[in-house]
């Protein structure tokens, strides 16, 4: 990017630039799949047009509902604890940025080149969790402090096969650094064969399901929304929120799909590059800086396509019963897990 | 250095509000949520010190998953709204010298062992590899032994739990 411009940027300028890049990197991915995939995806999934009216197709729908939500009332209970009521989305938007700022999106694209990058995303992701007890707990209401519990359980459940998935991947690329991990793919080889790299959806295919199962339910999209269910929870920790602090729940809600499918794409589809051998590349440096540009679009498709895996389960299958639901995390998903790892690492010592 | 030291006083600064207000607060959701104001400035304190992987495990482990089942635990138990009475028992004076006892030992046994030592500037920073280097290397058995203690206390919390 620095390099493309041929200008040096200053210290305070880079950092702005990122800034407002990591801005960009949440929210249009997130206007982007609410239009696509929940207005219009999920209408024609239904056998109807979805919203038609405002603009063509419906697309400036979004800007009419962002102005809907923002200019309603803002209530709050009489019985709530004000303070945590208000700082409980906020608690969930900020995950959400933490957590994009590891997603590199070309070679010298990033917001932040963590050495241990794969691992601070696992972790910031689990502060969402915090935001949405504050929920929870605040709102004074038998149903959002139930709703607030089941989404505790559930994402502490499905966040150990997600940390163990990810780890077939660190033990093949032998880095938790993203940006080497998105290398390690593409100027990888299958049995000697490099013409599309190595990306680990082929060689860590179990893995790969297991980690967008757990993202799934990470999200709470059915059929992992019992913390939301609203035939039995009205809206779960959410039920009390209106007006622009319900805005801030439903774009992270969405935001998060967004950033979640990123690091999948970077972790098992070979990120911001593309083989490196159609280029006659073969390490970070020899990269032409053309990928600066193309890479955050290559991202956007990759991105695009598994949160299309996402709402496409979402819309589809019915609701899981609590108890089902713990139980497929610990006695299937995390054994499953569990032997990826110890077959990954035996085949990496073998190969 | 000297944005580092300001950096370190304004987290510290924050760090012991919210230990004091962790014991002095009266409701227990409040404490716990301050409690995560604690232990997130401590993860800072080690970005700072660039010990990344340290940071992140704080995170990943005390925020992420201690706190969670502490703020899980409160709820399902005593979850009030407002002020709670009797939090206090009556030992709770007794906890003032036991902390100053703390603090004098641990602040004796770091000056200690590290008084005039200075960290490295400019020199090359602790990698993961390295620490995990060191944990599968010559720290294996006090590593396995940690382990088979978590082992048995999980296997003691199931058997505790299932009275069939």
């Amino acid at each position: 990017m620095l390099s493309l411009l041929a200008v040096e940027i200053p210290y305070w300028g880079q950092s702005l630039l990122r800034v407002l890049g990591g801005l960009v990197a949440v929210l249009l991915p997130a206007g982007t799949i609410v239009y696509v995939f929940l207005f219009k995806m999920m209408s024609f999934m239904q056998s109807r047009l979805g919203p038609m009216e405002a603009g063509p197709y419906g697309s400036m729908q979004l800007f009419a509902e962002v102005g809907k939500w923002l200019q309603k009332e803002d209530i709050q209970p009489d019985n709530a604890d004000k303070r945590i009521f208000r700082m409980a989305p906020i608690v969930v938007l900020m995950s959400t940025f933490l957590l994009v700022a590891v997603v590199p999106f070309g070679p010298d694209a990033w917001f932040t080149d963590f050495e241990t990058g794969v691992f601070y995303a696992l972790a910031v992701s689990s502060i969402s969790v915090l935001g949405i007890l504050m929920a929870g707990w605040s709102s004074a209401n038998k149903y959002s402090l139930l709703g607030g519990l089941r989404a505790a359980g559930q994402l502490i459940a499905y966040e150990l096969p997600m940390v163990l998935a990810v780890i077939g991947v660190v033990i093949q690329a032998e880095t938790m650094n993203l940006q080497q991990i998105v290398v390690a793919q593409n100027a990888g080889s299958i049995f000697g064969s490099d013409i599309v790299g190595n990306p680990y959806v082929l060689t860590q295919f179990v893995g790969f399901v297991v980690f967008m199962i757990a993202v799934q339910a990470e999200l709470t999209q059915a059929p992992f929304d019992m913390p939301i269910a609203e035939s039995e929870l009205v809206s779960g920790y959410m039920t009390e929120y209106s007006g622009f602090r319900f805005l801030i729940f439903f774009i992270g809600e969405f935001a998060t799909a967004g950033v979640f499918a990123m690091i999948a794409s970077t972790l098992f589809l070979g990120g911001w590059g593309i083989p490196f051998s159609w280029f006659g590349w073969t390490t970070m440096d020899s990269v032409d800086d053309w990928m600066n540009v193309a890479g955050p679009l290559i991202v956007f498709t990759k991105m695009m396509v598994l949160v299309f895996l996402i709402m496409w389960i979402r819309f589809s299958y019915p609701r899981f019963r609590e108890d089902q639901l713990q139980r497929f995390a610990w006695k299937v998903l995390i054994p499953i897990s569990l032997a990826n790892i110890m077959v990954t690492a035996v085949l990496k010592v073998a190969f | 250095m000297v944005a580092q030291n300001i950096g370190f006083a304004i987290i510290a600064a924050i760090m012991i509000v919210g230990a004091l207000r962790v014991v002095t607060t009266s409701n227990v959701v409040h404490a716990a949520l301050w409690l995560v104001v604690v232990l997130a400035g401590a993860a800072a304190q080690y970005i700072l010190l660039a010990a990344e992987f340290l940071a992140i495990t704080q995170v990943l482990v005390y925020i992420g998953a201690v706190m969670v089942l502490f703020l899980f635990g409160t709820m399902l138990t005593r979850s009030r709204i407002g002020r709670d009475s009797g939090l206090n028992n009556s030992y709770a004076k007794l906890g003032i010298p036991v902390a100053v006892v703390l603090f004098a030992a641990m602040a004796l046994a770091l000056s200690k062992s590290f008084g005039t030592e200075e960290l490295p500037t400019n020199g090359s920073l602790v990698s993961t590899q390295q620490i995990s280097d060191q944990i599968f290397g010559p720290y294996l058995l006090p590593f396995w032994a940690l382990s088979f203690v978590l082992l048995a206390a999980v296997i003691g919390a199931i058997v505790l739990a299932r009275k069939d």
